[in-house]
């Protein structure tokens, strides 16, 4: 076996120096999540999302939302650049207001879903979701 | 918060509210001069139920010597409540004699010395008797497998596996759940699942693209069992793809999926269960968070992070059996199940101590046979080492001390870093070390040695990343691995604070500077989890030190100083 000092080995524990320390929940998210209940208050229970506690791949996380009886979801990465990931409009006949969706998240970050309710009322939920470079599970 | 005290009474709270358990024979054998292999599987048949839990066996066929952790912090809620006691404030907590055959099974003080006496552990034949005396008693008592079984061992390696089921299948199991088996690739691990014959359970093996559950894994069975219906529900290593290279098996996805859990527990309790059991690969504090969430789980067989625990940990009213690694123990859990409810519990954790218990000559020679192939590569003395090679702890271990001073030397690197796993069985010092014994520490199906640069503030990105999956408060965001071990670098760690502000005063050993954030240094490891890395093997690596050593000496680390433990 040769073992030199020049050989050329691929990185190990991961290229992407991306900023591990929590991202902040920004302005630009609490603007998203105002323009959306303009400035309403926001009650705790009445909407489930449901999101990886680790992420297997910041690039495409899965994630679900539900709030019974809402007329529109709005799913927040409170950490992105680019805050505002999606919102979820439900019709009269909607058989169910839940939704899944696949986001990415620049880090770890909470990702929040504010549901507007049918008498206009606005419930809020969220979850912190971790990015890791990973690699020492026993 | 239960205080370290409480915890006994607690224990025997429980045990009165739910039958009696082994507690109590450990104090008895240690006070007898001689250990028999009756008094090791002393059971009064309880119930109409028997459960047999092995985990964590990571392919050690034959007798081994295991260390058990002196470092094993709990963060958070967990601070100082089981399995995060060590040494001889565990051995308080459980009435077990200092020197006594509990004491060298359960606890890490005079190893060497004590290893002498009670001479090695584990050995699926030896485990093999010990089932065979249960189903004596209950012919049709459950057999599960925790999972972290096909992984571990040079024979493990060259047959990808097959010998670990080969053994397993003679052993008969009831069913498996599932970690580092899937590092064989999911294409090897479909090929072995698709013909086992017993179930293969996870209730969180999802498919990644439609993130739906996977098809070829269940997320429970049924059995039926003293006239009452026994659901065993799977719950495999919840970050496989984080931990391990999710490139290796794409197809799949995992997580803790508890709201999936509470589904399916209500699931086979509205199809007529009478009691539910989660064979889990969560690891222990994961269990424990999940057991105060997920109502209607009566017993979880928890694996992953490698305790040993002689009593369960009762959280609700959820019982949480630890049976250990290495095929050093197996936990038998007798369950009176009657009116569709768990009326009682028993358990015993069983020490394999090899010498004690006769091995079953049917899984002896079935053994021999899967070694034969290779028993002149694997017997082959590499060197001698005058220390204990052990790997647990959450900082250090000899053993990683050892393949961090092969890499720092072998592959001319200023800071080494080596995995937090915590498989791999021991060394004695005065020992020869066989090629074997390097394999058992280091084989996996990602080896290869990398060596690269990275600058100060990079090193820094990960001793914190890493920190966070042993010491983040929450459990679920826990990977339940150790701290990555590092040689030529020395570092301070208060493992109280957030990520980013756990680690300070990191300092390059060999110049005795300060680590700077800007400036690049020369890092070797291995097991990494990216695509493509390059570099000799790991035990290659490690077998030219220990060669060139002749004899090893590992002195004590002192690299690494803790805060807030």
């Amino acid at each position: 076996m040769e073992l030199s000092r020049r050989e050329t080995l691929a990185l190990g524990l991961g290229a992407a120096v991306m900023a591990l320390v929590p991202f902040r929940a920004n302005a630009a998210a609490d603007d998203t999540i105002s323009a959306f209940t303009g400035g309403a208050e926001m009650a705790d229970g009445g909407v489930t999302l449901t999101a990886p506690e680790i992420a297997e791949n910041g690039n495409t996380v899965p994630i679900e939302v539900s709030a019974p009886g809402a007329v529109s979801i709005l799913i927040v990465a409170a950490g992105n650049p680019e805050p505002g990931v999606a919102t979820f409009n439900f019709g009269p006949l909607a058989a169910e207001q839940a939704a899944s969706t696949r986001i990415r998240l620049a880090g770890t970050q909470d990702v929040i879903a504010v549901a507007k309710m049918a008498d206009g009322s606005f419930a809020k939920t969220s979850a912190t979701v971790k990015v890791t470079i990973g690699g020492c599970g026993g | 918060m239960i205080s370290r005290r409480d915890f006994l009474q607690v224990s025997m709270a429980a045990s009165a509210l739910y039958g009696a358990s082994g507690f109590g024979n450990w104090a008895r054998l240690a006070a007898q001069q001689s250990l028999t292999q009756d008094q090791l599987l002393e059971f009064e048949t309880f119930g109409n139920i028997s459960l047999i839990h092995i985990t964590d066996i990571h392919a050690q066929l034959k007798p081994i010597f295991f260390r058990e952790p002196e470092v094993n912090l709990g963060i958070g809620d967990a601070r100082g409540q089981m399995p995060h006691v060590t040494g001889a404030a565990f051995r308080k907590a459980y009435g077990i004699e200092d020197g006594s055959p509990s004491a060298y099974a359960l606890t890490y003080n005079d190893f060497s010395a004590l290893a002498q006496t009670y001479g090695r552990v584990g050995g699926l034949d030896r485990v093999s008797t010990v089932i065979n005396a249960i189903r004596a008693d209950r012919p049709d008592a459950l057999l599960l497998d925790g999972g972290d079984t096909w992984h571990g061992s040079y024979t493990c390696y060259q047959t990808a596996g097959q010998d670990m089921v080969n053994v397993m299948n003679a052993l008969k199991p009831d069913a498996m759940t599932f970690h580092w088996e899937f590092t064989l690739g999911s294409e090897r691990v479909n090929e072995i699942v698709e013909n086992l014959p017993f179930a293969s359970l996870g209730q969180n093996i999802f498919d990644a693209e439609w993130d739906e559950p996977a098809e070829l894994f269940k997320p429970y069975k049924f059995f039926e069992r003293g006239g009452a219906k026994v659901a065993v529900i799977g719950q495999a290593f919840p970050y496989m793809p984080i931990a391990n290279p999710s490139w290796m098996f794409p197809e799949y996805s995992f997580g803790i999926r508890d709201e999936n859990m509470q589904a399916m527990v209500d699931e086979v309790r509205d199809a007529g269960a009478d009691v539910v059991v989660v064979l889990s690969h969560n690891g222990f504090d994961v269990d424990k968070k999940m057991a105060g969430r997920v109502q209607g789980i009566d017993v979880i067989l928890s694996g992953h992070t490698h305790d040993a625990l002689p009593e369960p940990v009762l959280v609700g009213k959820t019982h949480i059996i630890a049976s250990g690694s290495n095929g050093k123990f197996v936990s038998r859990v007798d369950l009176d199940v009657r009116d569709g409810q768990l009326m009682g519990l028993k358990h015993k954790l069983i020490p394999i101590f090899s010498d004690v218990i006769a091995p079953d000559p049917v899984i002896t020679a079935l053994i021999d046979e899967q070694r034969a192939p290779y028993e002149t590569a694997l017997s082959e003395v590499i060197g001698k080492t005058d220390s204990l090679l052990y790997r647990r702890g959450n900082f250090n271990g000899t053993w990683d001390d050892l393949i961090c001073d092969a890499l720092l030397s072998e592959r001319e690197a200023d800071i080494a870093m080596s995995p937090g796993v915590r498989w791999g069985p021991s060394i004695l010092p005065g020992q020869d070390i066989t090629r074997e014994d390097i394999w058992n520490v280091t084989s996996m199906t990602y080896p290869n040695a990398y060596r690269t640069e990275m600058t100060g503030e990079f090193i820094h990105v990960i001793l914190e990343d890493v920190g966070d999956n042993l010491f983040n408060p929450d459990p679920y965001y826990q990977q339940g691995g150790d701290m990555v071990r590092v040689g030529g670098l020395g570092y301070r760690i208060d493992v109280t604070k957030p990520q980013g502000q756990r680690i300070s005063d990191m300092t390059l050993l060999k110049t005795g500077e300060a680590i700077d954030p800007a400036k690049t240094y020369v890092v070797a490891g291995w097991a990494s989890v990216n695509e493509g890395t390059e570099g000799p093997p790991i035990w290659d690596v490690v077998e030219n030190h220990i060669r060139n050593q002749g004899t090893v000496t590992v002195a004590p680390n002192t690299s690494v100083e803790v805060i807030g433990a």
